[in-house]
């Protein structure tokens, strides 16, 4: 259980509608993390620049807001083993299913792609799922 | 040079978004997630604050023959309901309600240094490279 936060948790959407609008009106591209980041390993990618300018961007935000806002960031529960699972079946997920949180959950359901929301609803669910035995179930 | 720095920046208001949103605190995801047990539905206002901006914005957009910086729109454009979107929709959310972080969050985390986010992040690059090797064999080289 943890803290309900309507109010930042808000203001952090907005900021991420903001930079998703920015990238889709300047660069003409979906704000989609895994598929930007993915990208950048294909064999065939020609523009690789703008796609590592973005991861870059990424992780210096996370420097300054570390720095600004420690309180924000946490460790995961899991335990090690756990989170190299987690962390293939999110990497290999993405891109199978082309998209994650933002690329389909936000910018996909707001273009009202009929893919996306049935992206958002299957990932939504199956985490849940996921949720349910991790913390509800002995062993 | 133009493109280069507008997606930096980007990048970095997304990272600032993701933090003060609390996607980057993965005991708030799984609460999220966690409709059992003590609930948070702090994240759906992050999703719907995002959407509130974006989706008004996207229509608006429509009326624009280019982007500012590139020729012109990369929009997506498969329609139809596969195997493919189901399966790996799937195997993010198990990722996804497992490890607590979502890839955006997981790359900001990452600036942290906390071993769960360099764990979760490595492992899921891991997946992203092996899917793009997997797709370079599938398709013959041009």
């Amino acid at each position: 259980m943890t803290e309900f936060t309507p109010l930042a948790s808000t203001i952090g959407g907005v900021l991420i509608g903001v930079s998703s609008i920015l990238l889709l009106v300047l660069n003409g591209r979906i704000a989609g993390i895994s598929g930007i980041v993915g990208g950048i390993f294909h064999r065939d990618t020609e523009d690789r620049w703008w796609r590592a300018s973005f991861l870059a961007g990424l992780v210096v935000g996370g420097i300054a807001m570390f720095a600004t806002m420690p309180q924000q960031f946490a460790p995961s529960p899991m335990s090690t083993m756990w989170l190299v699972v987690a962390g293939l079946a999110v990497g290999v997920g993405t891109r199978v299913g082309g998209g994650c949180t933002s690329g389909h959950g936000v910018c996909g359901m707001s273009r009202l792609s009929r893919r996306s929301f049935v992206a958002t609803m299957v990932f939504m669910a199956v985490g849940a799922l996921t949720v349910f035995v991790t913390q509800h179930t002995p062993g | 040079m133009g493109r280069q720095l507008t997606a930096f920046l980007a990048g970095v208001l997304f990272a600032a978004g993701l933090a003060v949103g609390g996607m980057t605190n993965p005991s708030k995801v799984i609460s999220f997630l966690d409709f059992f047990g003590g609930w948070d539905p702090s994240l759906a206002f992050v999703m719907g604050g995002a959407v509130l901006v974006y989706a008004p914005l996207y229509s608006f957009s429509r009326r624009l023959r280019r982007p500012l910086l590139e020729e012109k729109f990369f929009l997506p454009t498969k329609r139809d309901i596969d195997v493919r979107l189901v399966v790996g929709a799937a195997l993010f959310g198990f990722g996804w309600g497992l490890g607590g972080f979502c890839p955006g969050p997981a790359l900001v985390a990452t600036a942290s240094l906390a071993s769960s986010a360099l764990i979760f992040t490595s492992a899921m690059v891991t997946g992203m490279v092996a899917f793009a090797v997997w797709e370079g064999r599938r398709t013959p080289k041009q």
